[in-house]
């Protein structure tokens, strides 16, 4: 026995300790995973993923914040003026030429047809959230008769689009879609 | 596998025999202390209630969702569902469930649509709009079930006092005592249907009261299984009263599973998935088990004396 | 204490760590060279089991508190928050619920092997005193746990657990009314017990390294009772020897934990504390945890207040000096066959008490628990110290290597450190 046990057994071992090694992996990898994906939303913050939106009584040129996912939204009904001001702008001259567009693909340029409701360029309805570093910026102010963030000076424009200060990107467009006239869902 | 059907529990009369038989090995008076408790539960327990009327256990049922690879059923949720919609909700709330439970794997297994459908049959209270007013809307898939009634005190007021339990939890709320030894062996049988078989019995459980007996109070109805007897609530389910379209006879028998099914499912959504879970959990320890041993005799072999040399 | 090899760090990094900060040195010395009782059986794992109960305990325990909200209006839906639509709350709250069950099952099989074998005897008496105070924390931290989820079970055996304290002659209702931080139990009362139960299991860590570091001077005791004598013939390296051999028992004991957490999760629990706390409304019956009724027997046994509680906690008492009580000179129960008879009685007696725990506090059970009662302390200051002085003990081996060899033991012996090729690499 002794003498067998020293020659036949070094692959037979290897193999035993190797399959021990990997049931252990395999299990310690299982266990983990209930204590990272109890962090992720739950169940019931998944079926808060939606907020609908009574828009019929937004006035010209007034700006309502609505909350989707405990953030803000802006829906903002634009007026004559800021259509023109916004579709003025070349999309060669934005620091972001991205539409940072949810509802379209995701290499839409950064025109005001690709940034306001399709088929009602009145309506823009942005996330309320600086793409700096996440406070919310104020309405109708700053350079360029948008957004202006207080926190570190973004200016965006009436389309929503940075024009200025250290923001990377345009304010995102979330998902969203018209009910019908006076009514949208957000999400 | 051994179903809980062939664990009824009969008697008492030979409960405690392994317990004595411990103490048996005890010189100093414990033996007989333990004997005496064995002749004790052989009286039974009747007494423990303070009622001259024994409450006898209920009778267990076969449910799906027993055991080590136990689910619920489709259709029967559905059924109890039903059941819960058309009789019990009016004063038995189900706060902690809420629309789009139902459209869940496991459980009832409508889809988006109907559990949208659904939803939208109840209202709820919503609010402040921007005039500051609470409103009533439709409720959605987010929305829990609404209350039967907005609080304790207004249940009380309209059942005469009595307090309808809410469903959410009651399936696993509700118990009745196994005794010794059966509390023992349903470790090993995974007996957990308690409450089920419970509420099931409730439900069947309405009858004359015997010569003699008097309730408590008035307006108390009479049941074989509630402790004490006298229960509040009124036979609240009667044959045909609930139409099945799937052929499933409408008798009351049949009700107490579907609604106690339901109910179990409402107080553990997530049974099915816990069991599956458990299996796969099983074998991995079964398999990492093994080889751990193979490895643990491999290195003391080690240890062991070599032949002399 | 000797061990089997010692840490010598090989490059120049390793060496330069070492010299400023041992710590490699220290886990070498405490988990791999440590030598441990080649004959230990497989009751001598449980102080492993207990380690890995601890971690789990405070791991599904941190992750359950990102989830629950400590507030009497909001507790009880938190919890079914957990169980309903967090990512595997279901399973991480079962585990932590059924968890804390089996961490007692384990730490009584701990205690009962420490008194079947005499490891509270000298010089093991630091050890067996922290273990003692390791189990009042713990008893403390599962009596806070079990508030949390404001139950009517909790609720109530909170108010109970309290007002033992109302038993203080003179200063009683005050203590207790502090304890509550109000008049009841309540809000004030829910929040204190949460920011407690998450400190105490921190508190129970650094009581066990305490342990771990008084048994590590003094060394492990062993079936025999015989302290080591030639540590090449008596012992063996703790790893890989004791490592695998803990390993596989805590899988088996994991297989047993599985069970009732993925099969019968509600088996342990009450029914009642799936309804929510009413101050207002008793359960018909309450009673606390099953690794409680021992000792909530011993408390319901005794006719007077004050007295109840000065038993239960004496109950306890009596374990911190146990190990002054017990006269033998013989520690292992394998030498001692009246000793050994005395502690199955003894088994029994706790056994029944917990029974007679769970029943209602009427006749005949409190006839019982008396007796019971009696016969617990009777054991600890009447039969162990007679015991020791009366009892013909039986020949112990010369040693270790000889009761695992037989007489002409030790011959065989490939010595402890030869022994282990598979600590290198």
């Amino acid at each position: 026995m002794a003498a067998t046990h020293d020659a036949a057994e070094p692959t037979r071992r290897d193999f035993l300790y190797l399959a021990t090694g990997a049931a252990a992996a395999v299990g310690a990898g299982f266990t983990v995973w209930p204590f990272v994906a109890q962090m992720n939303p739950d169940a019931s913050a998944l079926a808060l993923a939606t907020s609908e939106v009574d828009i019929s009584q937004i006035a010209e040129g007034q700006i309502i914040t609505v909350k989707w996912r405990g953030k803000p939204v802006f829906v903002w009904n634009r007026t004559a003026k800021d259509i023109e001001e916004a579709k003025a702008v070349k999309v060669s001259q934005l620091p972001d030429r991205n539409a940072r567009n949810e509802n379209l693909a995701p290499d839409a340029e950064a025109t005001d047809e690709n940034r306001a409701a399709k088929g009602k360029e009145n309506w823009l309805i942005v996330t309320g959230i600086c793409t700096h570093l996440g406070c919310v910026p104020t309405s109708k102010s700053g350079e360029f008769d948008g957004w202006l963030c207080p926190c570190h000076g973004s200016h965006y424009d009436s389309a929503g689009r940075i024009r200025k200060g250290p923001a990377p990107e345009n304010l995102h467009i979330p998902p969203y879609a018209f009910d019908s006239d006076t009514k949208i869902t957000i999400g | 596998m051994i179903g809980p059907m062939t664990l009824r529990f009969e008697g008492k009369t030979m409960s405690l025999r392994s317990l004595r038989a411990v103490a048996a090995a005890a010189v100093i008076g414990l033996g007989a202390l333990a004997g005496a408790s064995g002749a004790l539960a052989a009286g039974g327990e009747g007494a423990q209630e303070g009622g001259a009327h024994h409450t006898p256990q209920p009778p267990m049922q076969k449910w799906t969702f027993w055991g080590p690879f136990g689910k619920f059923d489709q259709a029967q949720l559905q059924r109890g569902f039903k059941i819960y919609k058309e009789v019990c909700s009016s004063c038995h709330s189900l706060s902690l469930v809420s629309f789009r439970n139902l459209m869940e794997p496991g459980g009832l297994g409508f889809n988006e649509g109907q559990a949208r459908a659904i939803a939208s049959e109840y209202e709820v209270q919503d609010g402040p709009n921007d005039e500051g007013e609470m409103f009533t809307r439709k409720a959605r898939l987010s929305d829990a079930f609404p209350k039967a009634f907005p609080n304790e005190q207004a249940a009380r007021a309209a059942n005469g006092g009595a307090y309808p339990p809410d469903f959410s939890l009651l399936a696993k709320a509700r118990t009745y005592e196994r005794g010794f030894p059966w509390f023992l062996w349903d470790i090993v049988a995974q007996y957990q249907e308690q409450g089920p078989d419970y509420i099931h019995a409730l439900l069947t459980g309405y009858e004359e009261p015997p010569a003699g007996a008097k309730p408590a109070a008035a307006n108390l109805h009479y049941n074989k299984y509630f402790p004490n007897h006298w229960i509040a609530m009124a036979k609240p389910i009667q044959d045909g009263q609930v139409e099945y379209t799937d052929g499933t006879p409408t008798t009351v028998d049949q009700y107490g599973k579907d609604a106690a099914a339901f109910m179990m499912w409402a107080a553990e959504p997530h049974l099915a998935v816990r069991k599956q879970t458990g299996f796969v959990v099983m074998i991995w320890l079964l398999v990492f088990g093994s080889l751990v041993y193979l490895v643990k005799k491999r290195i003391w072999a080690g240890a062991k004396p070599k032949a002399i040399a | 204490m000797q061990g089997h090899s010692t840490y010598q760090p090989k490059s120049g990094l390793a060496k330069w760590f070492e010299s400023r900060l041992p710590i490699v040195g220290l886990v070498h010395s405490s988990a791999i060279a440590y030598p441990v009782p080649r004959n230990l059986n497989y009751f001598w794992t449980f102080g492993g089991i207990l380690m890995f109960m601890l971690v789990a305990q405070i791991l599904t325990g941190v992750v359950l508190a990102m989830h629950y909200t400590p507030e009497a209006t909001k507790a009880f839906a938190s919890v079914e928050k957990i169980m309903r639509d967090v990512n595997y709350g279901w399973l991480l709250r079962y585990l932590h619920a059924n968890g804390a069950s089996m961490f007692f099952i384990a730490v009584y099989i701990h205690m009962f092997r420490g008194m079947y074998y005499g490891s509270y005897k000298a010089p093991r008496e630091i050890l067996w005193i922290l273990g003692v105070l390791i189990f009042l924390l713990m008893m403390a931290t599962a009596f806070m746990g079990y508030v949390l989820p404001w139950g009517q079970m909790s609720f109530w055996g909170a108010t109970v657990i309290t007002n033992l304290f109302s038993a203080i002659p003179g200063v009683g209702q005050a203590v207790v009314t502090w304890l509550w931080g109000g008049f009841s139990v309540d809000n004030p009362t829910l929040n204190r017990f949460f920011a407690l139960h998450y400190l105490l299991p921190f508190m129970i860590a650094g009581v066990v390294a305490l342990h771990i570091w008084a048994l590590h001077h003094v060394g492990q005791n062993n079936p025999t009772g015989v302290e080591v004598k030639d540590f090449r013939k008596d012992t063996l390296p703790f790893t890989p020897y004791a490592t695998i051999k803990d390993g596989f028992a805590m899988i088996c004991f994991i297989a047993f934990f599985a069970w009732f957490v993925f099969y019968i999760p509600n088996y342990l629990g009450h029914a009642d504390n799936y309804i929510e706390a009413n101050p207002l409304v008793t359960p018909s019956h309450i009673v606390p945890e099953w690794y409680f009724l021992p000792f909530y027997a011993i408390l319901r046994a005794i006719p007077s207040k004050l007295g109840g509680v000065l038993m239960m906690f004496g109950a306890i008492a009596v374990l911190f000096i146990l190990p002054w009580l017990d006269t033998s000179k013989v520690r292992s129960a394998k030498y001692r066959p009246m000793f050994k008879i005395f502690f199955w009685i003894f088994v029994a007696d706790a056994v029944i008490l917990g029974w007679l725990g769970s029943k209602p506090a009427e006749e005949p059970y409190i006839t019982y628990a008396r007796i019971a009662t009696a016969w617990y302390f009777i054991h600890f200051l009447i039969v162990i110290p007679v015991l020791g002085r009366i009892e013909k003990t039986k020949p112990l081996p010369a040693s270790i290597a000889e009761s695992v060899l037989g007489p002409s033991g030790g011959h065989g012996f490939p010595g402890g450190a030869a022994a282990s090729p598979e600590t290198k690499g």
